[in-house]
Formats: structure tokens, C-alpha cells, sequence
């Protein structure tokens, strides 16, 4: 029974280049899985059912490694210049998010969170809102790993086919977009993320202060840019809208968006 | 409103106040940066020359600018008698106006050694850390270890409690001033720990510019501030 739902957690995965696909269904602790069970009593996945993970058993055989490792970018560390420097990812990835995920294991180290996969810690400590110590390092190490992956060599510039039709129908342009976006990673005063987001079968922006991320507020994260200083820094010092005009003109995987969306829909059209 | 005062040419001689300015007819008070009293470079190795001219010239300058901005807007908001407008400026000026008044106390908390900075407190603001904190290394370590335990942005304070008579550690998020933690508390010394404060020279390692700072803090003036308030 198990190997069967481990197989749609991957036939999700293959499909997209983002491996926190797990992460894509309502921010809810304890979730059942459904499977089809054909006459013979084999149980075989199809992709139309609802992606929910049981809570214990299977996410953890399948998450919490992959979710406790400091999983390096799809790209090296010096593939993103001249828009992003060697220098600046092995601090941001060599240290600061090394430090999230190595930090996380001590944390939950001995206590009821520990083994847990890493959605479901971040949703039990954000405790709606009054954060729980391991918040900050559990987000972070998801948020940063997300980030990695928001991002690509060549990348930037505007996206065609499905996005591009969903993002003008949400935004009326991909221009009123990036102008949204930009002012979200903009403004928001002190640390945090910016990011673009799915819910209730819309795109929107939305920005969040130091580890929250659109997981805990109930939508799918789709593309985020880090403003916390440490991210931009190095590079562009206090120059944020500098950094937020190259990561969106040279490094957006919009492949890695697109391909989070379909998981975003397909998890939320079957969980409903 | 008849009352507000129009700044005449002898009012503007009359003004003491170095790093405000008034404007327009209002009398809206607005805000240039205060010059360091020291060199970009006075407070090395501590801090690198290149983080205090970008965090002076750029950052503190920005908060002013934003905080001029905001405050040109609020009064037109005020006089239109527009309330949500005026409800809707207040965490840019929050913000800007709270990161201007924190910065300005920053440069003073700090000073190079050869003008004392580094030097422990004397008098009564050294006996009152004994007295709070056991001496002036268990002060250290608490303020460094609060310090480091920012999540995100912020400040880690020295700060009077004016009302009880103690000393009191405190930290506060992003520009929040230290009286958002308690309405009779008075900054003493506050360290700022956003990443730009000390990145350039110490990147991730926050702790090392906490154990590094100690070497530049003008406890000159902490103790100023602190025999002000206890009299």
C-alpha cells in the first residue's frame, strides 16, 4: 500500500523541476490519502485523486530526508552571475541556509516534531501566528530551498503560454505584474519574501515579514524573491530595487512557476 | 488653523536644532541627517569604514528622506481632513521616522578608542551595571547573546526604566524604538543588528561583530544619558 502512494508522490515530482511538491495541499497537519483500489485489490495511483499525505508512515519515509538535507541549487554556485555572485551563494546557500536546516535537527532533536516532515512543522509552529521556536528555522530552510529553485541560469524576462494568459488575466498585464511584485519585495520593511501565489484559482502577490511564507496563510507559493538583506547585500548593498529589477529581468525560472502551478492545481481542484 | 506659526526669518535664526528645518507655512518641522562626529573609517577594525559610509550615507539618509516624505504627506492629509490617508501614512512613518531617531542615537552610542570609545562606563551608570548585570562582562554577554537571537531585523537595547529606577535588556523588531517595550524606558546604548549593520565585514557571523562592537561603544555618553534621567 505505501510503495503505491510513495509512486504519486514521485510521478508528481518527475513532472516538475521543484521537489517541494509535497508541500503543495492545504495547510493542514493530518491528512489521508486516497487511492484506487481495483478489483484485484491492487491499489494504483491516478493523478486526478487528491495528493494528501498520510501523516506519519509515508511522508516521513519520503520527506524527512530530503526535507532535513541542505539540498544544493539545480545549478552551481557560480551559474547565476553576473546577476547573482558566486560569493553571494556560498554565504546565502553555504551558510545561511546551511544554518536553518543544521539548526532545525537540533532543534527538533528529542521533542515531538522531530522526524516530522517539514510542512507539518512549519504549520504546528506558526500556531497561527503566535510563532513556536522552530518556526524560524523550519521556514526558512523551505523558503530558501524554494528560492533556489524560483531561480535559473538565463532566466527573467516575461513568460508565455498559460502563465502569461494567467497572470494578464489576474494582473490585466504581465507589466501590472512585475510592477506589483516589485513593490512588494520593495516595501517590505525589514527582512522577508516576496512572492507570487495561488489560491481559490487566482494569482496573487503577496509579501511576508522575516520566515512566513504563503503555506501558513493558505495559498500555494508559485515564485518568491528573499529580501532579507543578506540576499542582496553582498552584490547590490542597499540598492534592494536594483537586486529586485535582476532577479526579475535575468534569474525567474518561470518553467519552475509553471510547473508548481499544475500541482498547485491539481491539489487544490481535488481537495475540494 | 490660525495658530499654526509661520516661520518668519527670525524664528528660522532662532532655530538650535541642527538636523531639522522648517518648510512651508505650516511650520512642518522636516529632517536632514545628522553628520557623524567622527570619520567613516575612526571606528575600525570594529567596523569597516565601507559599512559606516554606506550605513550612513544611505540607509540613515533614506529613513530622513522617507520620513520627510511622509511627514509633507501627513500634513496635506491633515488639512484636507482626509483621516484614512492619514491612517495609511503611519507606518511609513513608523518606519522612516523611528529608523531616523535610532540611527541618530546610534552614532552616538559608538565612538572611535582614542576618543574613549570601548571605555567601560564610570560613576553611576557603572554601578548600576554592576548592580543589574553583576559587572560590565555579564551585561556584555546578555546584550550580545539577545543580540544574536534576532530573528530577522532589529535592536538589541541597554535601556533605563525611568519609573522603576533599573537597568533593563530589551530587544525590539525592525526600527520599533525601545519605547515599544515599555512607555517609561529610556535608550542608553542600542546596537543595531539588521544584516546591513555589520555584512559586509562579518556576513552571516552576527555574533562576531556582538563580540566586536564592545570595542566602539561610547559609554561616555550612555552614562549622560542615564545621570539625565535618574535626576
Amino acid at each position: 500500500m505505501y510503495c503505491k502512494k510513495i509512486m504519486i508522490v514521485q510521478t508528481i515530482r518527475r513532472t516538475a523541476t521543484c521537489t517541494t511538491q509535497l508541500n503543495y495541499q492545504k495547510a493542514e497537519p493530518s491528512i489521508k490519502l486516497k487511492t484506487h483500489t481495483d478489483s484485484t485489490g491492487v491499489c494504483s495511483p491516478h493523478l486526478s485523486l487528491q495528493l494528501e499525505l498520510q501523516s506519519q508512515s509515508m511522508a516521513a519515509s519520503t520527506a524527512v530526508t530530503a526535507n532535513y538535507v541542505l539540498k544544493p541549487p539545480p545549478y552551481a554556485l557560480d551559474a547565476l552571475e553576473p546577476h547573482m555572485s558566486k560569493q553571494t551563494l556560498e554565504f546565502h546557500w553555504g551558510k545561511h541556509h546551511r544554518a536553518y536546516v543544521d539548526n532545525l535537527k537540533k532543534q527538533v532533536l528529542g521533542t515531538e516534531l522531530e522526524g516530522k516532515p517539514l510542512d507539518h512543522i512549519i504549520n504546528k509552529t506558526y500556531n497561527n501566528g503566535d510563532l513556536l521556536p522552530a518556526f524560524n528555522n523550519a521556514a526558512q530552510a523551505w523558503n530558501h530551498e524554494f528560492f533556489w529553485e524560483s531561480m535559473k541560469p538565463n532566466g527573467g524576462g516575461k513568460p508565455s503560454g498559460e502563465l502569461l494568459a494567467l497572470l494578464e488575466r489576474d494582473f490585466t498585464s504581465y507589466e501590472k505584474f512585475y510592477e506589483e511584485f516589485n513593490a512588494a519585495a520593495a516595501t517590505q520593511f525589514g527582512a522577508g519574501w516576496a512572492w507570487l501565489a495561488y489560491a481559490n484559482d487566482k494569482l496573487k502577490v503577496v509579501k511576508t515579514p522575516n520566515a512566513v511564507n504563503p503555506l501558513v496563510l493558505g495559498s500555494f507559493p508559485l515564485l518568491t524573491i528573499d529580501v532579507w538583506e543578506h540576499a542582496y547585500y553582498l552584490d547590490f548593498q542597499n540598492r534592494r530595487p536594483d537586486y529586485i529589477k535582476t532577479f526579475m529581468n535575468n534569474l525567474v525560472s518561470w518553467e519552475a512557476v509553471s510547473a508548481r502551478l499544475e500541482a498547485a492545481k491539481t491539489a487544490s481542484s481535488s481537495s475540494a | 488653523m490660525a495658530i499654526r506659526c509661520v516661520a518668519s526669518r527670525r524664528t528660522l535664526a532662532g532655530l538650535k536644532e541642527t538636523s531639522s528645518r522648517l518648510i512651508g507655512f505650516r511650520g512642518i518641522q522636516t529632517f536632514t541627517l545628522p553628520d557623524l562626529p567622527y570619520d567613516y573609517g575612526a571606528l575600525e577594525p570594529a567596523i569597516s569604514g565601507e559599512i559606516m559610509q554606506i550605513h550612513h550615507q544611505k540607509h540613515h539618509q533614506t529613513y530622513v528622506t522617507n520620513y520627510n516624505n511622509a511627514l509633507e504627506q501627513l500634513d496635506q492629509a491633515v488639512s484636507k481632513g482626509d483621516a484614512s490617508a492619514v491612517v495609511k501614512l503611519q507606518s511609513a512613518i513608523k518606519f522612516n521616522g523611528a529608523g531616523h531617531v535610532n540611527h541618530s542615537i546610534f552614532w552616538k552610542n559608538l565612538a572611535p578608542v582614542k576618543e574613549g570609545g570601548g571605555e567601560p562606563p564610570k560613576g553611576s551608570l557603572g554601578s548600576a551595571i554592576d548592580t543589574h548585570f553583576g559587572s560590565l562582562e555579564g551585561l556584555v554577554k546578555k546584550m550580545s547573546a539577545e543580540g544574536a537571537a534576532v530573528q530577522g531585523s532589529g535592536w538589541v537595547w541597554l535601556g533605563l526604566d525611568k519609573e522603576l529606577k533599573k537597568l533593563v535588556v530589551d530587544t525590539t523588531a525592525n526600527q520599533d524604538p525601545l519605547v515599544t517595550k515599555g512607555g517609561s524606558l529610556v535608550p542608553l546604548v542600542g546596537i543595531d543588528v539588521w544584516e546591513h549593520a555589520y555584512y559586509l565585514q562579518y556576513k552571516n557571523v552576527r555574533p562576531e561583530y556582538l563580540k566586536n562592537v564592545w570595542k566602539v561603544i561610547n559609554w561616555k555618553y550612555a552614562s549622560e544619558i542615564y545621570e539625565k534621567e535618574c535626576n
